[in-house]
């Protein structure tokens, strides 16, 4: 039984609106709301969703790099929310971040070597007369040759800046790295190589990841359990494999109906979704989903589902929010497209 | 699992410094300029003056001769006498260093305080951003040389006052800028990713936030000399700053003013002064302006 590295609980990310011509708060835009989960020690887990759901808030909230609104991030058994700000820089040294795209998240000025120093140099990690070489160990490490350490960012390929980016997150040896499409923005050919990296760093470290992407053939090859976001709120939560071929919540399987399938004789039924995502300043009530949701019921708007799991028919620890996991299943609901 | 390695060139390329290399293309566009450069030798030369200049004079600016008073330019004083009878040349010569000395401390520490607000205000956001930028706003609801005599004013007429009141009022305009560019800086994910490494917040400021906000800074800097030299003259003028006898360019333009008619030289030379001194610094400003940062020519 391996134990919760990350137990995230009632987390809820509003941003104020500000109108008026006081500037008085108008409303919130409810980014994450109110969502629990957690994460175990040395897997990988993903969370998907379409643009705005909430995921990359959801990372950026752990990490405090934005103040949740609400809500407890229990990391290795110490409540981040509640630390004070000295103590979670010095926390920070455990949790690291592995941003979208690798040209904008190095500073230009510096050299590899001025990154991966400061960043050594602020964890005060290693005496001062080894940093040098665990630099040249960590470029190493993520494919970057020793004599490029003297280097500045615009002289390498956006998959290196990434590597680069890798570097500085492993440095100050994390025990868990928040990845926040961390691949998003490279070639396909360079994105298979920097998850294989990924994998290699985890096997190698011992690392657990938080894995935020948008791309489920991604999420498919590095993820251990998935989560699925819809609108601020969790939607359905399961190991890799029940979640790709068992699917529960409506909205888990149109996104999966929309991977491609390299088979053209293939014939492939695509979910399409009518209208667009609601707006998270006024969320719909009940299911967030019962909008555009081929099977919502009276009972979707009224009544905001739970995450649940049913014994018969999904395996353990597959959660699904949503009223009529048995009555789709069964066939008894009929999609009104 | 195929091993995940790059390929490098062995070969090394020609090894480039993105600051030195940004400063070269500045120091380049900024040579094209004839105006910024003619503005730049000009400072120059007003600096060496400064400098030197009372050591190669010889007369005494302060100085009075009766005998030849109110006297024309001619070979002996080339820009004539004041109603002392003192060399305005020589006055001038020894005012340089004194408008130069205003203008660059003022600005300076005018400058450090504008920075240091500005940044303060733009990074932590908030009450506090709330509190100094409407100190600002409130300070430039004021015409500049109408705060800066209020503030003379209070604290009385001097040179040193003068700094004080030029470095107040130059301060919200720093002020504004630097919060400007701080905020558009700080979401930069670099930024972020040096707090999720557990950066202190003076680290973040002036390591990864000042030195992308240096141009804006630099401009800001060498256009406001322009105004506060002249403020300052101004001030002098009005009688408020560098008193008689000292050979301060406002204070001699305010004596010459009563012999305007008969002795235009008087009030002539010390006003032809401020205004070089203020365009070369303004055509300098202006160009290092255009070299630095194109986007904000308006």
């Amino acid at each position: 039984m391996t134990t919760d590295i990350l137990k995230v609980r009632n987390l809820k990310q509003y941003f104020p609106i500000k109108g008026g011509i006081l500037g008085r708060k108008v409303n919130d835009v409810k980014a994450v709301d109110d969502i629990s989960f957690e994460v175990k020690e040395g897997e990988t887990l993903s969370i998907v969703g379409e643009s705005g759901c909430g995921k990359s808030t959801t990372g950026r909230a752990i990490l405090r790099l934005d103040e949740p609104t609400e809500g407890e991030v229990d990391f290795q058994g110490q409540d981040l929310l509640a630390l004070s700000k000295k103590d979670m820089r010095r926390k920070r040294k455990d949790l690291q971040i592995i941003f979208q795209d690798p040209y904008a998240s190095i500073n230009p000025r510096q050299t590899v070597r001025q990154i991966l120093s400061e960043a050594m140099e602020i964890q005060d990690v290693l005496p001062k007369d080894k940093r040098e070489a665990r630099i040249k160990e960590l470029m190493k490490t993520v494919g970057l040759g020793e004599h490029q350490i003297d280097r500045f960012p615009h002289e390498f390929s956006g998959g290196q800046r990434q590597r680069i980016g890798i570097a500085r997150a492993l440095s100050v040896d994390p025990k868990m790295i928040i990845c926040d499409e961390s691949v998003s923005a490279l070639d396909v050919s360079i994105q298979a190589q920097v998850l294989n990296l990924l994998k290699k760093l985890q096997r190698d470290y011992n690392l657990t990841y938080l894995f935020i992407s948008h791309d489920l053939g991604v999420v498919r090859h590095i993820s251990d359990r998935v989560l699925v976001m819809y609108l601020g709120k969790i939607v359905e939560i399961a190991d890799k494999k029940s979640l790709f071929d068992n699917p529960k919540h409506p909205y888990t399987k149109t996104l999966l109906s929309a991977i491609p399938v390299p088979d053209p004789t293939k014939k492939k039924e695509q979910i399409v979704l009518k209208g667009d995502v609601p707006s998270p300043i006024d969320p719909p009530t009940g299911c967030r989903f019962h909008t555009r949701c081929p099977f919502a019921t009276d009972k979707c708007v009224e009544e905001d589902p739970e995450l649940r799991n049913n014994d018969s028919l999904m395996q353990d620890g597959h959660r699904a929010a949503c009223h009529y996991i048995e009555e789709i299943e069964s066939g008894e609901m009929k999609p009104n497209y | 699992m195929a091993e995940t390695t790059v390929n490098v060139s062995t070969e090394e390329k020609k090894r480039v410094n993105p600051q030195m290399e940004n400063f070269k293309n500045v120091w380049r566009k900024l040579r094209q300029n004839y105006l910024a450069m003619a503005g730049g030798i000009l400072i120059v030369l007003f600096m060496i003056i400064a400098i030197i200049g009372p050591w190669i004079t010889t007369g005494d600016p302060l100085a009075p001769n009766v005998a030849d008073r109110l006297e024309g330019p001619s070979s002996q004083y080339w820009f004539g006498t004041d109603h002392h009878g003192r060399d305005i040349f020589t006055r001038i010569i020894h005012g340089m260093s004194i408008t130069l000395y205003i203008g660059f401390l003022s600005v300076f520490v005018g400058m450090i305080f504008g920075v240091v607000f500005g940044i303060v205000s733009g990074y932590y956001g908030g009450r506090i951003d709330a509190v100094i930028m409407r100190t600002m706003d409130v300070l430039l609801a004021f015409p500049g040389i109408l705060l800066a005599l209020g503030i003379v004013a209070v604290l009385g007429g001097s040179i040193n006052n003068v700094i004080i009141a030029i470095s107040i009022f130059s301060i919200p305009v720093f002020a504004r800028i630097v919060r400007g560019s701080t905020l558009s800086v700080r979401k930069l994910e670099y930024v972020d990713a040096v707090r999720a490494l557990g950066a202190s917040d003076f680290r973040i400021i002036f390591r990864h936030i000042l030195p992308n906000i240096m141009s804006p800074i630099i401009v800001q800097a060498t256009l406001r000399i322009a105004t506060a030299v002249l403020t300052a003259s101004g001030l002098s003028f009005l009688g408020l700053g560098a008193q008689p006898p000292t050979p301060e360019w406002g204070a001699m333009l305010a004596a010459g003013r009563n012999y305007m008619w008969e002795h235009p030289h008087i009030a002539l030379f010390p006003g032809l002064a401020i205004v070089l001194v203020v365009l070369a610094f303004n055509l300098f400003g202006d160009g290092v302006r255009d070299a630095l940062d194109p986007k904000l020519k308006s």
